[in-house]
C-alpha cells in the first residue's frame, strides 16, 4: 500500500492546510452557537430601564423596585442616619471609598448617590446573591453591638450600612452595587439608565 | 514539540490501558479495511451521520428556548426566529436538516438497492438500517408538530386518526396516543418528550448497532464482491484500504460539498418552495378550522399516496382500514427484501435486464408517489396513485421471481476500477 | 343571487386575467434592499393595521434597529400603545370587542406574509370593492367575505365591480366578476396607492422574517468559506489517494 514515492512534507502541510481552514470553520460555526447565550431580545425588553415614583416616599422609609428581575431599593435617609454614615467607626467598613465596588463614577462617594438624601441600592448581597434585611433602626435585635441601622443579610450574616457598604469581618466581600439611574424630575427616578445611556 | 506529543502518547497510552482506545480506533478506522472502489453512491452513509449531529446539536439548542405548551409553542418557535441571538440560523438548520435527513437516507437506501447492500451476509445491517428508518419517521412525524402551526396540528390529527382504522380497539389506540380526544397540549407535551429525549436515544443506539454490524462482515461495494476473499500475507483484504485515512479523507470531500449544497437552502431558500417549511405551518393552530388543502411534508408523500389510493372496500374490509394496512405494508415489505431477492448476484452491475427494468419502474412509481400525495387528490390522480400502488408492490411481490429468471453476468473476483 | 355565487368563483382581478385556482394574484415586487420603501411602510402599517391587527413578534427597537430609524422618531411617530421602545406591536383593541364589531378577532400579523404571500396581501389590499351585503359594506375578491372594512378606502377611493353573464359547467347562467372600476375617487392617484400598498406588503415581509437582511449575506460568507475548504480538502484526498492503484 505504502508507496515510497510519498512525498511526506507535502502531505503533512496538505492536511495541515485542510486542518487549520477546518478548524477555524468550526471556531465560526460555534459563534452563533454562544451567541446564542446572550440575554435575547425579549430578555432586554424586560429588563429595560423602569420609572419609579417616589412623591410617597416619605423620610427613613424604603420602597422596592424591580429592574431586570432583581430588587432595587430606594431609600430616603433622614438628616440624622446621613449625619451618622459621615462618621464612620475607624476600620469598621472593608470598602469605605467604594474603590472596589460597583457603581456609577456618581455614586462612588461617601454616601453613595447622586443626592445624599436619596439611597438606590441593587438589594443583592455581594457574597452569594441572597436579598438582605432593611434594618434602619439603631436598636434592631440580633445584629451585634455599634449598629447604627443598615442591612443585615440572613443567609450568612454580612452587614451593610445606611449607604450599602460592608462591614469588615463579615463574608461579603464589597458594598452593595448602586445600578445606573437618574432623576426625570422631582419625584420619579429611571432605574437602569443615566445620561450615559442605558445599562 | 517533541515534549508535548511524548507527554500526549503517554497519556493516550495511559488510557489505553485501561480503556480499549487503540482497538476501537483500529477496528473502525485505522485497520478497518474498506473495498477501494467505494463511488458517489458510498457517501450517504457518512452524511446521514453528519446530519445525526446537526439535528442533535440544534436540537440541543432549540430545546433551550422552545416551549411545548399550546398557548406558547408557536410564539416561541417565532422568539427563537427573532428574539435570540443566531436563533433563526439554529432553527433552520434543524427544519433544513429534517429534510436533509431523508434525502441522504433515501439515498443511502437506494445505494443499498442498486448494489445488493441488503443480501448475505448483510442482512442484519438492512434490518438495522430499516428500523433505524422507521425511528427517523416516528422523529420527523413527532417533531413536526412541535411548531404548533395549522400544519403540524392538523397533520398530526390526520396521521393519528389513521390508528382509528384499526378494528375494535383504533377508538382506544388513538385517544391513547393523543392522551386526549383531540390533538391537544397534551399530545404536544408527549410529543416534545419522544421527540427530544426516547427517540433520539433510540436512534443513537441504533447507528452504533448498524455500525458494529457493518464492521463485524465488511463494507459491499459497488461490484458486490466479498474482498475478504483476497488477502495479502498480513491478512489484509488485497482490495482494501484502510478507512482512515484513505476513506475519512475521501469523505471529508464529500461532506464539504454537502455542507455547501446544505447552506445553499438553509441560507437561500430555507421554506424550499413551501416543501421544507410549509406556508400553513406559519399560521397557528387552530382546532376549528382545517386548512384547505392539507398533505404531509415531502418525505411522508408516497406514503400518504398509498394510504390515499385505496378507495374502495372489499372482503368486508372498509376502504379506510385497506389505506391504513397498505401504507404499513409499503414501510414493513422494506424488511424482507434479504429474502426477496434470490439473485446469486449483488452489484447491479451484473444483473440482467430484468431486475434493472424492475427497480427504475419502481423508482419512477415511488417518485410519482411521491408527488402525487403533495398534491390535492383529483380521480385522475387517484388512479394515477392507484396504479403506482400496485407496481410498489408488485416490485417487492415479484422479486423472487425475476430475481430468479434474471440473466445474470459473471461476477469478478476481485474488485474493477 | 350575486351574493351566493361570486364569493366561491374563479374571479378576476385588475388586468383582466383568468385563473384556475383562486383569483390572479399580481406580482408585489417585494424589495428588502429598499430601505427608504420598508420606512414608508413601517409608518403606514402601525396607522393604519395595528389600530385592530397585533404584531406581537415584533419589536420596535428591532423595527428601529433593522429600518435604521432613530429610536426617538419610532418612539414618537409609531408607538401609539405603548412607550417602551422594547416592546412589541401590541394592539389597543379588546380581542372580546373585536369579535363583537367584526365577528372574529382580527389575526396576528407578525408571519402573515409568509402564511398568505407577499403577492396574496398586495392584492387583497386593492380589491375591495361596494357590497351592500356585507356589513362592513365592502367585500373582497381575493378574500370572499372578509370581515375586514377597506381601512384605506380614504387613499383608494372606493371600487365598484362589473359583473358579466356567464355559463357555467352545467350550462346555467351566472354572474362573474369582470373587473373592478373607480366609484368614488381617493386622495392618491392609482399608482401612488399601488406603492403603497407595496410600501406596506414589502414592510410585512420584513417582518415575518427579520433574519432574512442578514441572511443571505451571512450565506455568501459561509458558502465562500466552504469553496475554500472544498479544495484544502480535496488537495488533500487528491494526494492521498495516489498511494491508491
Amino acid at each position: 500500500m505504502s508507496d515510497n514515492a510519498v512525498d511526506t512534507g507535502r502531505r503533512q502541510f496538505l492536511t495541515g492546510t485542510a486542518s487549520v481552514l477546518g478548524g477555524i470553520g468550526a471556531c465560526f460555526a460555534a459563534v452563533p452557537f454562544i451567541a446564542s447565550f446572550q440575554p435575547s431580545e425579549k430578555a432586554k425588553a424586560i429588563g429595560a430601564p423602569v420609572e419609579v415614583d417616589i412623591s410617597k416616599l416619605e423620610s427613613g422609609q424604603r420602597i422596592i423596585a424591580k429592574w431586570r428581575g432583581k430588587p432595587v431599593w430606594i431609600v430616603r435617609r433622614t438628616p440624622e442616619m446621613i449625619e451618622a454614615l459621615k462618621k464612620p467607626l475607624a476600620g469598621q467598613l472593608r470598602d469605605p471609598e467604594s474603590k472596589e465596588s460597583e457603581q456609577p463614577k456618581y455614586a462612588q462617594n461617601e454616601m453613595r448617590s447622586k443626592n445624599p438624601e436619596l439611597l438606590i441600592l441593587v438589594g443583592i448581597c455581594t457574597h452569594l446573591g441572597c436579598s438582605p434585611t432593611f434594618l434602619p433602626s439603631p436598636d434592631a435585635a440580633g445584629v451585634g453591638e455599634n449598629w447604627r441601622g443598615g442591612f443585615f443579610c440572613p443567609c450568612h450574616g454580612s452587614k451593610f450600612d445606611l449607604a450599602g457598604r460592608v462591614f469588615t469581618g463579615v463574608p461579603a466581600p464589597t458594598n452593595l452595587p448602586v445600578p445606573p439611574y437618574k432623576f426625570l424630575n422631582d419625584t420619579r427616578i429611571l432605574i437602569g439608565e443615566d445620561d450615559g445611556g442605558a445599562a | 514539540m517533541n515534549a508535548i506529543v511524548k507527554q500526549l502518547t503517554g497519556l493516550r497510552d495511559w488510557v489505553d490501558d485501561r480503556f480499549p482506545l487503540m482497538t476501537l480506533w483500529n477496528d473502525h478506522m485505522g485497520a478497518y479495511y474498506a473495498p477501494k472502489n467505494f463511488n458517489f453512491w458510498y457517501y450517504f452513509g457518512v452524511l446521514s451521520l453528519v446530519v445525526f449531529v446537526i439535528q442533535i446539536l440544534t436540537g440541543i439548542w432549540l430545546v433551550m428556548s422552545y416551549k411545548p405548551d399550546a398557548t406558547l409553542a408557536f410564539a416561541s418557535v417565532e422568539y427563537i426566529m427573532r428574539d435570540v441571538s443566531w436563533g433563526w440560523l439554529i432553527r433552520y438548520m434543524h427544519s433544513t436538516g429534517a429534510s436533509a435527513f431523508f434525502i441522504v437516507i433515501y439515498l443511502h437506501m437506494f445505494r443499498a438497492l442498486l448494489y445488493g447492500s441488503f443480501k448475505k451476509p448483510r442482512e442484519l445491517i438492512w434490518i438495522l438500517g430499516m428500523f433505524l428508518y422507521l425511528a427517523l419517521m416516528a422523529e420527523a412525524f413527532m417533531g413536526y408538530l412541535l411548531p404548533w402551526g395549522q400544519m403540524s396540528y392538523w397533520g398530526a390529527q390526520v396521521i393519528i386518526s389513521l390508528f382509528g382504522a384499526v378494528p375494535v380497539i383504533g377508538g382506544w389506540l388513538s385517544e391513547m396516543i393523543r392522551g386526549d380526544y383531540v390533538v391537544s397540549d397534551i399530545t404536544l407535551n408527549r410529543f416534545f418528550s419522544l421527540h427530544v429525549v426516547a427517540l433520539p436515544f433510540a436512534i443513537a443506539g441504533l447507528v452504533v448497532l448498524h455500525i458494529i454490524a457493518l464492521h463485524e462482515v465488511g463494507s459491499n461495494n459497488p461490484d458486490g464482491v466479498e474482498i475478504k476473499k483476497h488477502k495479502d500475507e498480513n491478512g489484509h483484504p488485497l482490495d482494501g484500504i484502510p478507512f482512515h485515512p484513505y476513506y475519512s479523507v475521501k469523505d471529508s470531500v464529500g461532506v464539504v460539498v454537502f455542507l455547501i449544497l446544505f447552506s445553499m437552502v438553509l441560507f437561500f431558500i430555507p421554506e424550499f418552495g413551501g416543501y421544507f417549511l410549509e406556508d400553513n405551518n406559519f399560521f397557528p393552530a387552530d382546532p376549528m378550522k382545517t386548512p384547505l388543502h392539507i398533505a404531509p411534508v415531502w418525505y411522508f408523500t408516497p406514503y400518504y399516496s398509498i394510504l390515499r389510493a385505496n378507495t374502495v372496500n372489499f372482503f368486508f374490509v372498509p376502504a379506510k382500514l385497506w389505506g391504513v394496512i397498505f401504507m404499513g405494508l409499503g414501510v414493513m415489505i422494506f424488511f424482507l427484501l434479504p429474502w426477496l431477492d434470490r439473485s446469486p448476484v449483488k452489484s447491479i452491475r451484473y444483473r440482467g435486464g430484468l431486475f434493472k427494468g424492475a427497480l427504475a419502474i419502481f423508482v419512477v412509481a415511488f417518485v410519482i408517489l411521491g408527488y402525487l400525495g403533495a398534491l390535492p387528490p383529483t380521480p385522475g390522480r387517484n388512479i394515477m396513485a392507484q396504479i403506482c400502488t400496485v407496481i410498489y408492490f408488485l416490485f417487492f411481490l415479484l422479486m423472487p421471481i425475476y430475481t430468479k429468471l434474471d440473466k445474470t453476468k459473471p461476477v469478478p473476483d476481485r474488485v474493477t476500477h | 343571487m350575486r351574493r351566493l355565487i361570486t364569493p366561491i368563483l374563479a374571479l378576476v382581478v385588475a388586468h383582466g386575467a383568468w385563473a384556475n385556482e383562486g383569483p390572479a394574484l399580481q406580482d408585489a415586487n417585494v424589495d428588502l434592499r429598499d430601505t427608504a420603501s420598508l420606512q414608508r411602510g413601517a409608518k403606514f402599517f402601525v396607522n393604519y393595521c395595528v389600530s385592530c391587527h397585533s404584531a406581537s413578534f415584533m419589536r420596535y427597537n428591532r423595527v428601529a434597529k433593522d429600518l435604521g430609524i432613530p429610536e426617538k422618531a419610532v418612539a414618537t411617530d409609531m408607538m401609539f400603545t405603548t412607550d417602551k421602545i422594547g416592546e412589541t406591536m401590541q394592539v389597543a383593541m379588546k380581542p372580546a370587542d373585536a369579535e363583537n364589531w367584526f365577528g372574529v378577532v382580527p389575526p396576528d400579523l407578525s408571519v402573515i406574509a409568509r402564511a398568505r404571500g407577499a403577492d396574496w396581501i398586495y392584492t387583497f389590499l386593492q380589491s375591495f370593492y361596494l357590497d351592500p351585503s356585507r356589513p362592513t359594506g365592502v367585500n373582497n375578491v381575493v378574500f370572499p367575505s372578509a370581515a375586514m372594512p377597506h381601512v384605506l378606502w380614504e387613499l383608494q377611493g372606493v371600487q365598484r365591480a362589473v359583473f358579466k353573464k356567464e355559463k357555467n359547467a352545467e350550462g346555467k347562467e351566472v354572474d362573474v366578476l369582470e373587473r373592478l372600476e373607480t366609484a368614488v375617487p381617493g386622495r392618491l392617484t392609482d399608482a401612488e396607492y399601488k406603492q403603497t400598498v407595496h410600501d406596506i406588503v414589502n414592510f410585512m415581509v420584513y417582518m415575518g422574517e427579520p433574519a432574512k437582511l442578514v441572511r443571505y449575506k451571512v450565506g455568501a460568507w459561509v458558502i465562500a468559506y466552504l469553496l475554500v475548504l472544498l479544495v484544502a480538502v480535496y488537495a488533500m484526498k487528491k494526494d492521498y489517494w495516489k498511494d491508491v492503484h
